[in-house]
């Protein structure tokens, strides 16, 4: 079944206000007073865009979906449905699933999954090495090559810290256009870490997490991205000078992408004081120093990208004393609330950049088509409408996937998003999740 | 007073009443008869998921002595170790009836997970949690300090200007960190001696004065001399080289104690590596206080829970 | 209504030296005596008594203080409070005449206290109570030995004493309750 649906009167993100008529799965007419074309057929949707801002697909290059292997957490259609109620119409699902992604066959499977839940584009991320253990490499090519068509590699959750073994994952990953994505944390400088080394973990006997652990990573990745002359992209930057790494190395040309969360962009360590788990975060949070300097980072294009490192898990995981709780926290519902608190009610950002560092540059990271120019004509028809006038306590019905480890809870954030576009169907309306079954004949078509 | 976490925050008249209340203990704990009805019908939990008897003794004497009924659960070798959560166990002890809850636990701040998590109304004292806090040691050093200087004129008094210098392995040590803020509380001037491996990062920004040198700091005369216990697995992690170097640099053997003031208070928490950071010489002096530490211990472990159980049920403090 | 003042500092000291009088006469002496007062305010009165007795008789009689509050049966049911001093004086009171001072006597669970206190210090011949005022009230079957002042009043009413050593002024009121 194929779906029409016109958006009127929403605001574009330079501001301009248009209606949207998407047909067929593509963005037919960008303009004023747009009227359904005589003899539609199938489902019909006029959405109400007034007082809206229209963003295009947001891509998230760092989510937890957790299955195969941990489905208590999350499963894919759990988590793509936390990914729709956030905006994003393609997560990029991580390699530390059990099994591991790392070989065709699960790649593809995860694919699979996604394209069945329809709720967003799920594109699984390939590990770097066999079973995420950092001792040869993992099946790149055949992940590559395979029906997923694997572009972002990473052992993400851990470091890939031999550094011969990062150079030859580097060089060869070249081959297939990837790009090696380093989750930047020195072991041996971290190990039994708890929360950012400074004068609170000290006072709360919590082992620290020192920042060298991180930027002393991202600095040997980034010369050996420039040695060998491949693409490096820095997984969840989280501290001052880190950042100074980056912007040094971007001088020189080399080539290296860096993102930053929204939880690094708004929280800061005292949250650790009360031993509350839900804040226990890897990297973990910093201090208010380290979020000014991500946030003019993002702001001066050192950063390029938000991504929320999506990381669910079950309430016994968080529900007990710090030591013992899981890292991560859930992010896909509320990235774009955090990011309008922490950087576009700042002033960091306008929303055409939100547009750039959530969707068009991570789509071009992970080599996602469609997203190269936005909301356009003839691009595919991914999008979503954000209500950036209203203020909400975050609570847990707020919270779509399986994970409620989110440190909002009970929090305001502004904004919510009202519709989500993807692929040309709706997979949010009047904000609220449409229900499997709603779905399933546009999924069944736009599958393939 | 609701809980016993910390000694970070604790203000000098909190402070100073609490000691005052174990001046009383330890009197009545002087009489004939030692017992005392106040805490009868209520039930002490000893939650101990660390060995340590020294502790769980002194805080069991302390809860019959005011005739609180005592359960000891060792979480250790139980179900506990067994996968149950710090929550299945709260919510049993919650159910058995307990009102007060003396908790020691490898993981910094699972005594404060419980006090603020809902599973479990008792009230929560910390008796040691990971490298975190040890409140009742700190109170009990305040207190030994305070009627070593004052006798029985004690009640009332601070420790203002008292100088007390703190050795050896602070960054693992959460009797060094309650000792810090309580005797600073109090008004005492703090020196913490150690190599910079055994500082935590921050202690810059500590109500303290930091240094390295032992026989500097002795030279200074301080009133009081804080000896930490150096565990071996420390030195398999390269924070020093060896005990021979660690205890040449930083141990009190006979030559300082010989050097020392005979004022000179020389404490240590125990369990004691005799040779190592203090030599058995200076253990069994005149100045040291090890064994009133451990008498103390169990008037100041009465008074906490006394402040913890007598009186009406407060809301959260 | 206005506080009612029922005391003046000179009814006190009458009453305090006729009760003092009366502890001699019925010990026949001071030489077994010890006096020990309840804090707060009997602790005060407690040593008014004793220089008293040590005046009329020319000897010294011990005195000292007993804190009942680890003995209370409702500590559960009042704020959290901090118990005062016990001193005992050097003779103990292993066979001697303990007198008790209060200064009022209500419900007599104090003085119930009072005397698991004197238990677990010792063994004493006997144990008297001399209080400053009776209110009545009693809801156990304790009652004074020595009485500066019948009070009756009603159980909603306040009995406010007040002395010099504690208070700067010295007069004992009784008021409505708030």
């Amino acid at each position: 079944m194929s779906a029409t649906i016109l958006v009127k009167a929403a605001i574009l993100v330079d501001g301009t206000r248009a209606d949207i008529l998407v047909s067929e799965g593509v963005i037919v007419k960008i303009g004023s007073g747009l009227s359904m074309p005589a003899g539609t057929s199938g489902a019909v949707t006029v959405i109400d865009g007034n007082g809206l801002t229209a963003l295009p697909g947001l891509v998230d290059l760092h989510t937890h979906l957790r299955e195969p292997g941990s489905e208590q957490s999350e499963t894919i259609l759990s988590g793509s449905r936390a990914a729709a109620i956030g905006g994003f119409t393609a997560v990029h699902a991580m390699a530390n699933t059990s099994p591991v992604a790392d070989t065709a066959g699960v790649v593809e499977q995860v694919m699979s999954l996604g394209d069945a839940a329809g709720y967003t584009t799920v594109r699984p991320v390939g590990a770097v090495t066999a079973g995420l253990a950092g001792l040869r490499l993992a099946e790149i090519g055949a992940m590559a090559n395979s029906r997923a068509r694997v572009r972002v590699f990473s052992d993400d959750g851990k470091c890939v810290s031999d550094a011969l073994l990062m150079r030859r994952a580097l060089e060869y990953v070249k081959t297939f256009d990837g790009v090696i994505a380093q989750h930047a944390q020195e072991p041996r400088l971290t190990e039994g870490a708890q929360m950012n080394e400074g004068t609170l973990s000290g006072q709360l006997g919590l082992a620290g997490w020192p920042a060298v652990a991180e930027e002393s990573i991202i600095a040997r990745d980034v010369l050996l991205a420039q040695h060998v002359g491949a693409r490096l992209h820095v997984c969840h930057v989280s501290t001052a000078g880190s950042v100074d790494v980056i912007r040094w190395a971007k001088a020189r040309g080399i080539r290296v992408t860096a993102e930053v969360t929204p939880h690094h962009l708004l929280l800061t360590e005292d949250l650790a004081l009360n031993y509350d788990a839900r804040f226990k975060v890897n990297p973990p949070l910093r201090r208010s120093e380290d979020v000014r300097a991500l946030r003019n980072g993002l702001a001066d294009g050192t950063i390029d990208i938000i991504a929320t490192d999506h990381a669910p898990h079950p309430s016994e995981d968080k529900d007990c004393e710090w030591g013992a709780a899981a890292f991560g926290m859930v992010g896909l519902e509320t990235a774009l609330s955090v990011v309008h608190a922490a950087v576009v009610h700042t002033g960091h950002l306008s929303w055409t950049d939100v547009a750039r560092v959530m969707s068009r540059v991570p789509a071009e990271i992970g080599r996602v088509p469609g997203y190269e120019f936005g909301i356009e004509i003839g691009a595919p028809a991914n999008f979503t409408l954000y209500d950036s006038s209203v203020s909400r306590v975050f609570d847990t019905t707020m919270l779509h996937g399986k994970g409620q480890n989110s440190p909002y809870l009970a929090s305001a954030l502004p904004g919510q998003i009202i519709a989500t576009i993807h692929r040309g169907y709706p997979t949010v309306l009047d904000g609220k999740l449409l229900s499997p079954e709603e779905l399933a004949p546009y999924a069944g078509v736009n599958r393939g | 007073m609701r809980h016993l976490l910390t000694t970070k925050g604790l203000d000098r008249d909190t402070a100073i009443g609490i000691l005052d209340v174990a001046e009383e203990m330890a009197e009545a704990s002087a009489r004939t008869v030692k017992k005392l009805p106040t805490l009868r019908g209520k039930t002490v939990v000893n939650l101990f998921f660390e060995d340590s008897t020294r502790t769980r003794i002194s805080f069991e004497a302390a809860a019959k002595r005011l005739s609180a009924d005592v359960i000891n659960f060792a979480a250790k070798g139980s179900s506990v170790s067994k996968g149950e959560s710090l929550k299945d166990t709260a919510q049993t002890l919650a159910a058995i009836g307990a009102d007060a809850v003396v908790i020691r636990h490898p993981a910094s701040g699972a005594p404060t997970v419980l006090a603020r998590s809902g599973w479990i109304d008792a009230g929560i004292i910390n008796a040691g949690d990971g490298t975190h806090e040890h409140p009742t040691q700190a109170l009990l050093d305040a207190f030994t300090i305070r009627r070593r200087l004052h006798g029985d004129a004690s009640r009332g008094k601070g420790l203002d200007g008292v100088t007390v210098t703190i050795v050896g392995d602070i960054v693992h040590s959460r009797v060094a960190r309650s000792n810090v803020w309580l005797l600073t509380a109090l008004g005492a001037v703090i020196t913490l001696i150690a190599p910079a491996t055994l500082l935590p990062i921050g202690v810059g920004h500590w109500p303290v004065a930091v240094g390295h040198s032992l026989d500097r700091a002795l030279e200074t005369n301080p009133d009081v001399v804080m000896m930490l216990r150096i565990q071996s697995e420390r030195m398999q992690a390269s924070f020093f080289p060896n005990a021979r170097e660690y205890s040449r640099q930083w141990g009190l053997d006979d030559e300082r104690m010989a050097r020392l003031y005979p004022t000179t208070i020389v404490m240590h928490p125990g369990p004691i590596n005799r040779g190592l950071e203090i030599s058995s010489a200076a253990a069994d002096s005149a100045q040291s206080t090890v064994l009133e530490q451990v008498t103390n211990g169990v008037s100041v472990r009465m008074a906490v829970l006394y402040l913890l159980l007598s009186g009406e049920r407060e809301g959260l403090a | 209504m206005p506080p009612r003042t029922v005391l003046q500092q000179t009814d006190i000291t009458r009453a305090l030296t006729r009760i003092s009088h009366e502890i001699l006469e019925s010990n026949r002496g001071p030489e077994k005596l010890v006096i020990l007062g309840i804090p707060t305010r009997g602790v005060i009165l407690a040593d008014r008594i004793a220089g008293m007795i040590s005046d009329f008789s020319g000897q010294n009689v011990p005195v000292g203080s007993i804190d009942v509050t680890l003995f209370r049966d409702d500590l559960a049911q009042n704020p959290t409070r901090s118990p005062a001093p016990t001193r005992i004086p050097a003779g103990g009171i292993d066979g001697k005449t303990v007198v008790l001072v209060d200064d009022v006597l209500f419900s007599g669970r104090t003085i119930r206290a009072a005397l698991d206190a004197v238990g677990a210090i010792g063994r004493p011949h006997s144990v008297r109570l001399a209080v400053l005022i009776d209110r009545g009230h009693r809801e156990l079957p304790i009652r004074p030995d020595f009485v500066g002042k019948n009070l009756p009043s009603a159980l909603g009413e306040r009995i406010n004493v007040r002395l010099v050593e504690s208070d700067g002024d010295e007069f004992v009121t009784i008021e409505e309750s708030a």
